[in-house]
């Protein structure tokens, strides 16, 4: 069954919006609509089904420098009109900004990307609900000591349209499905918890065996953890927690931040940042990124930006605000949150360049470390503008070459800036996460554990 | 049209709820919500924009047995209400059929929160003006800040609820908020800080309180911080200054409370009730009805009126948070905690202003008798794993204690502890009680406005995450 493609509806709705332009008036419309389904179960019950549909309209106006946006959650035509007279109205109370100004399309070209599937559409609601049944049970059966929180599928069709003044037509669609598993293991009066995930553009590229065992071992590996004592320590980094680490490297390369002074990689261009070993880029046109896309949230192709060659920072991600105030081109990195958001510079799909041993290859050569297989309080202990990191986090001790006990309760701290430059590796062990970076098994020298 | 006033609204309401019981459920519900709010973004010493914004829809919920069917619309026509009640209603499917007419009998209005002047009365310009006066001050705070950005935030949502049991309800909630973030910058670097103010409360908020004030405030954690040094590594006494600190309790223990987390064996507290689980000198009490404070609600998002519950008591477990469905599992009632982020989710158990009350002793007295540690003086956020109780909680704004005296300020670092572990530790609790910042819970990707607040209190051991040896 191939179901067609209605985007072009919503690119018409764009349209009409920016048809209404009035002399000296640059207008934007982003339209959206989607359909979701939640299924959870627990102890082989179905404990919710959600099926979401929800749609809406944001338009900016921008005229002699100033900016006004208004967003509503319908696409009923008459409230369409009194959202586009509001952001006209919004605008008068902006102040000029001589940079202000939509994308205008600059000729480069689109890298297509295959982001919808049409068999998940005639995915029936009984194999949804199954799925999720399996993946409950394989995890309760992969360890006695497991029991499962609770074990989800979901799916999501999003279909969006963005059109401009300055020229801007783009509409397209994307879907895809995606299971998780919340665990917890329990020894004695101990209970640890782990979690497994699986996604795929329809049900059969699900592997929800690896999220079966991924949830179990998470939640068990970490029974009998201890306290370790404080001390300076190599780190090894899972390539889930390294996906974590790159996120918050991507947001200081990012050249809103530089514009406004809040980057820590201001004035650094050309120079060396990190150890030579890193290789940073940007790629949504790689089909393989979780987040692969052929345009961003401006409406301009999408494309492949190096951000850190072999050390030396190379690019900051842009806008095309941005890209106007810093005097360069824009890199296509306008990331938008939904109808309801203007879009900023951010990056899309970050992807370390890989290198090459195998995760227990590299920690046979390490006679003191800890392998980090887990942080929590990434958004609390770490600030993007001074640098400054301090992560929980939880993993296993690396003693003469070999992983010993799990631990736990403990905190790794650093400076971003010094992290970068203390990269001793870069593993081989290349993993395509459901986030916007990859992950690879990472090596920093010299972090301090705080724990007992 | 207004959901409040509408009575033809009012009147689709048992119709849907009898559709929705077709395919032979024993609850139905039907939330219903229009928000309308205001954002004004101030950065780079510019107004960059205005942004007016609009959602409204409802969600219907159908309860059959231990399955829960949901479907929202953002369609609230009758025939909008009825497809998304049809969906529901399969969704939650138990074979059986029927025709149930349901009766609705509206409760009163109920007003927790006083609203003096509602903010979508106020002109665009006097919010815009908030935020230059903001800016200038934050500047004005000292030649090194060099950087502010602020954004000033007003939502007011129009709310029905009415479910199978009869129940009606009908709501008006209005919240307003002012966020100011500044960098300082000097010869380590830059440093930022950052201070919030929110109530649920309309623009004489800020005739209230002085947006110089939280300006000034922001610019001079930054400002402090160019002068720190890094925060020490290892465990050490805390004290957490007085309405600072709420956040703790709100990790440490909070959601450990929560019924829906207790049922599924995923708390550390679960069959902890009557026992001791924190220091004698705590008493922990989650407040629907505390007046303009942010997590103040007339009404849970189920309709059951907000309320004051005893979580903890002198150190004893009391009870946990209860919304419907864990309520009517365990034939019990609700607490009035059951609470979404809007109307396309589920309710589940949320927090609404958790705090601890007062204790007795002079806060200067704690700090005197406090010979090394470190004084907390401003939280950003944390998280807690409620299974394990291993929390974390970035601190903002803290302090060295040497010989029982704040002395040099510190970078920014994690804390991190053990919620049962801390709750005994905590071994002063001050008698300066305040509230803390506005803040949003997240659980289960769902976002809601929560309060917290606590005397100033030590806690005989915390782990510093930073890395000073």
């Amino acid at each position: 069954m191939s179901s067609p493609d209605r985007s072009g509806e919503l690119l018409s709705i764009a349209e009409r919006v920016v048809a209404m332009a009035k002399p000296g008036e640059q207008v934007e419309a982003y339209v959206s609509r989607g359909l979701s389904t939640d299924v959870r179960v627990y102890e082989g019950e179905v404990e919710h089904f959600v099926s979401a549909q929800s749609e809406g309209i944001g338009i900016r106006v921008i005229r002699d420098g100033r900016t006004g946006t208004s967003y509503c959650g319908t696409l009923d035509p008459a409230q369409i009109a009194e959202v586009l007279a509001e952001a006209r109205d919004n605008l008068s109370y902006g102040e000029p900004d001589e940079w202000a100004g939509l994308a205008t399309p600059d000729g480069v070209a689109v890298t297509p990307q295959n982001l919808w599937d049409d068999s998940l559409e005639s995915t029936s609601t009984a194999r949804k609900i199954e799925l999720a049944k399996e993946l409950e049970r394989l995890a309760r059966s992969g360890d006695s000591r497991v029991r499962v929180d609770d074990s989800n599928y979901s799916d999501a069709f999003g279909e969006a349209a963005v059109a401009t003044t300055t020229g801007i037509r783009v509409a397209g669609r994307e879907n895809g499905c995606y299971l998780s598993v919340g665990t917890l293991a329990d020894d004695g009066d101990e209970t640890q918890t782990g979690f497994g995930f699986a996604v795929g553009r329809n049900t059969d590229e699900l592997d929800i065996d690896k999220a079966a065992r991924d949830a179990v071992d998470r939640a068990t590996r970490l029974l009998g953890a201890t306290k370790p004592a404080s001390r300076r320590i190599t780190v090894v980094l899972d390539p889930y927690v390294t996906a974590q680490f790159l996120g918050i490297i991507g947001g200081t390369l990012n050249g809103e931040s530089v514009v406004k002074g809040r980057s820590l990689f201001a004035q650094r261009l050309g120079e060396t940042v990190a150890s030579p070993l890193f290789t940073l880029v940007d790629d949504p046109t790689n089909p393989m990124a979780y987040t692969a896309t052929d345009i961003d949230g401006e409406g301009l192709a999408a494309r492949r930006n190096t951000l850190i060659d072999d050390g030396v920072l190379k690019t900051f991600v842009q806008s095309s605000y941005s890209a106007r105030r810093m005097g360069v081109s824009t890199t296509g990195n306008g990331v938008r949150g939904g109808y309801a958001g203007s879009p900023s510079a951010g990056c899309l799909a970050l992807q370390i360049a890989p290198g090459q041993r195998k995760q227990d290859e590299i920690i046979a050569g390490i006679d003191d470390g800890i392998l980090i297989q887990q942080v929590q309080g990434l958004h609390s202990g770490v600030n993007p503008v001074s640098g400054d990191f301090s992560t929980g986090a939880a993993g296993l001790m690396i003693s003469k070459g070999s992983v010993g006990a799990p631990v736990r309760e403990f905190t790794i701290a650093s400076t971003l800036q010094r992290m970068l430059l203390d990269i001793a590796e870069v593993g081989g062990d290349l993993e395509w996460l459901p986030m916007r970076a990859t992950g690879v098994s990472l090596v920093i020298h010299d972090v301090t554990l705080s724990g007992s | 049209m207004d959901l409040l006033d509408d009575e033809a609204f009012a009147q689709v309401l048992p119709r849907v709820l009898s559709a929705a019981l077709t395919t032979g459920a024993d609850f139905a519900e039907i939330f219903a919500s229009d928000w309308r709010g205001t954002g004004v973004g101030l950065d780079d010493g510019k107004i960059e924009q205005l942004s007016t914004g609009r959602n409204r829809g409802a969600g219907i919920r159908v309860i059959a047995g231990e399955t829960t069917g949901f479907a929202h619309t953002a369609d609230i026509s009758e025939a909008g209400l009825l497809a998304a009640a049809r969906v529901a209603a399969e969704a939650a499917r138990q074979g059986g059929g029927g025709t149930r007419v349901v009766a609705l009998d509206e409760r009163p209005r109920r007003v927790v929160s006083p609203i003096e002047i509602d903010p979508s009365s106020i002109g665009k310009a006097a919010k815009v003006e908030l935020l230059r006066r903001v800016d200038d001050a934050a500047r004005s705070a000292g030649g090194v800040i060099t950087q502010v950005s602020a954004g000033y935030s007003d939502g007011c949502t129009h709310i029905v609820i009415a479910n199978s049991d009869g129940l009606l309800v009908r709501d008006e909630r209005v919240r307003t908020l002012l966020r100011v973030s500044a960098v300082a910058n000097g010869d380590t670097g830059m440093q930022t800080g950052f201070d919030s103010l929110g109530h649920t409360m309309g623009f004489e908020l800020f005739d209230k309180v002085s947006v110089e004030e939280v300006a000034r405030t922001a610019a001079h954690r930054a400002i402090t911080k160019l002068k720190a040094r890094p925060a020490p590594s290892g465990s050490m006494p805390v004290v957490i200054k007085a309405g600072s600190g709420g956040v703790l309790f709100h990790e440490a223990c909070g959601h450990g409370l929560e019924a829906d987390l207790v049922a599924k064996g995923a708390s550390v507290y679960k069959g902890k009730v009557g026992e001791l689980v924190a220091s004698p000198l705590v008493t922990l009490v989650d407040d629907g009805t505390m007046t303009h404070e942010w997590g103040a609600i007339a009404f849970d998002d189920e309709g059951h009126p907000s309320q004051y519950n005893v979580l903890i008591e002198n150190g004893v477990l009391t009870d946990y948070m209860w919304d419907y469905l864990r309520a009517r599992k365990e034939g019990r009632p609700q607490s009035g905690n059951g609470r979404r982020q809007s109307y396309k989710d589920l309710p589940m158990v949320r927090m609404t202003n958790t705090y601890v009350l007062n204790g007795e002793e002079e806060p200067a007295d704690i700090i005197k008798d406090t010979k090394s540690g470190v004084y907390v003086a401003h939280l950003g956020g944390g998280s807690v794993n409620t299974a394990t109780g291993d929390f974390v909680f970035g601190m903002t704004e803290a302090y060295l204690i040497e010989n029982g005296e704040i002395t040099e300020p510190l970078r920014e670092g994690n804390l991190i502890g053990n919620g049962p572990q801390v709750l005994r530790d905590i071994d002063r609790l001050g008698n300066d009680f305040a509230m803390g910042n506005p803040g949003t819970c997240g659980k289960d990707g769902q976002g809601v406005p929560v309060g917290d607040g606590q005397p100033t209190l030590r806690v005989k051991s915390l782990t510093i995450g930073g890395t000073a040896a």
